[in-house]
């Protein structure tokens, strides 16, 4: 209890805190408006290759985020391609690496809830006089609650993943320190109550968004 | 004058003709009933009719115009179809009956929808979320959702099969009172075509054996195939 008020007295916490939610929260806006109508795209259509699409989806899944941040760093690092940009050990890279995370989770998920709608309601909606398009948004907005799931995983996969982040971000503190990495650093100097304590804010930051996602979704 | 007018149409899955008819039409105004046995062609017809395909070959007019990719949008939302099964979206019965006219930027007040609500007898639902009616209800509903659309053609897909007597009975008096609205019924009930259509056709493995008035269909039919059907006989 302590070491939860020393945490939450900390004068460096509001600021990890706030960093947490800034990189996270563009991250996920980001996937999200990319991922969820591209994955209504993907549900809706037939195409050659579709079944390729998905694999490499499912795979976007599971990706290692250490192996991400790998690939992110490589490709922002001073001789990378992108090393003009100097993002490296910045917010921007931390941003750029959790949206390659949770991209595959938004767009997959999104596909796969789309897909889940009955034929028969596809098939009267289209009978109702409906263009493409109407027929897009109202086959989305029917499978809100798998839409929804795929931001809240998302949102799960990229809050507590902490690989990407650090090799991108290096953990600097004042600048790209987040909650992650600080419970990683303080377990490492062996302060593990500071670490506990800065995990559970981190539950209790998860369980808060997810609850307003839920409510977004009308459950 | 005739609103739908079919010419040596024929429709294919792959290599399996599931269509083949020579000529069909069916005017404006009038109840038609398809019977015949499952897999005879009567949905795919349904949803040639409902432009939700184009046949394979061919041609289907639609009030003089050719049924292809190019049939303007306008023309396609005169047509509405009630399938089987009610599928109504996740919303409210209100929502859910207002659907198409939101779909079709039509403007209209919460009158239009209740009086619609009203012809199915579900005037007091109006606020229930459409994913807690009974079987019977979400029928209700989506036939109350195509006709507030005041459609030129109704086509209604076995819309009282597995429903009870007394929805039945409700949903028979609804298309009754279809107006000029042309209805075109597929049922396997024969007893249904017989009370509701001005004309009854027989479809078997997708083609037309004969269509007829209903008096004539049920007492004098000239084909053999159609006394066999109506007396439920097996002739498929």
């Amino acid at each position: 209890m302590e070491d939860l008020l020393r945490a939450l007295t900390s004068s460096d916490l509001a600021e990890i805190v706030a960093l947490t939610l800034r990189v996270t929260g563009i991250a996920l806006i980001i996937s999200t408006i990319i991922g969820a109508p591209l994955g209504a795209l993907i549900g809706l259509s037939k195409f050659r290759g579709k079944s390729f699409v998905r694999a490499l989806l499912y795979t976007g899944m599971g990706l290692p985020p250490v192996v991400v941040g790998l690939f992110v760093y490589l490709i922002l690092s001073r001789s990378g391609p992108l090393g003009s940009l100097s993002w490296l050990f910045t917010p921007s890279a931390m941003i750029v690496a959790q949206i390659v995370i949770a991209l595959p989770l938004t767009t997959g998920l999104t596909m796969t809830s789309v897909e889940s709608v009955s034929p028969e309601l596809k098939r009267q909606i289209a009978a109702l006089g409906a263009t493409r398009s109407q027929a897009a948004w109202t086959i989305l907005r029917e499978a809100r609650i798998g839409v929804t799931a795929a931001i809240v995983a998302a949102f799960g996969g990229i809050i507590s993943e902490v690989g990407a982040v650090m090799l991108v971000g290096g953990n600097i503190a004042g600048q790209t320190r987040v909650l992650t990495t600080a419970i990683v650093l303080n377990t490492r100097q062996g302060d593990f109550s500071l670490a506990l304590a800065l995990g559970l804010i981190l539950l209790i930051l998860t369980f808060i968004v997810n609850t307003a996602l839920m409510k977004l979704q009308g459950r | 004058m005739t609103l739908y007018q079919l010419r040596n149409l024929q429709h294919r899955y792959g290599e399996r003709t599931v269509l083949d008819l020579s000529a069909l039409d069916i005017a404006h105004g009038e109840i038609i009933a398809l019977v015949g046995p499952s897999g005879s062609g009567k949905s795919t017809l349904l949803r040639l009719l409902q432009f939700l395909e184009t046949p394979t070959q061919g041609s289907l007019l639609f009030d003089g115009i050719l049924s292809d990719h190019a049939l303007p949008l306008e023309a396609r939302r005169r047509v509405v179809t009630v399938f089987q099964h009610p599928a109504l979206l996740d919303r409210s019965v209100f929502d859910n009956v207002a659907y198409g006219l939101r779909l079709r930027g039509v403007p209209y007040g919460p009158e239009t929808i209740m009086a619609a609500l009203g012809r199915v007898g579900l005037r007091d639902y109006a606020r229930v979320r459409a994913k807690t009616l009974s079987g019977g209800e979400a029928q209700r509903v989506a036939l109350a959702r195509a006709l507030v659309l005041n459609p030129i053609a109704l086509l209604l897909d076995e819309p009282t099969a597995n429903l009870d007597p007394y929805n039945v009975g409700l949903i028979e008096e609804i298309i009754r009172g279809h107006g000029t609205t042309t209805v075109v019924l597929v049922t396997h009930n024969t007893f249904q075509a017989k009370r509701l259509a001005d004309r009854v056709g027989l479809l078997l493995s997708g083609k037309l054996i004969e269509l007829l008035p209903a008096d004539r269909f049920f007492n004098a039919p000239l084909d053999p195939r159609t006394r066999s059907f109506i007396n439920g006989e097996m002739v498929y």
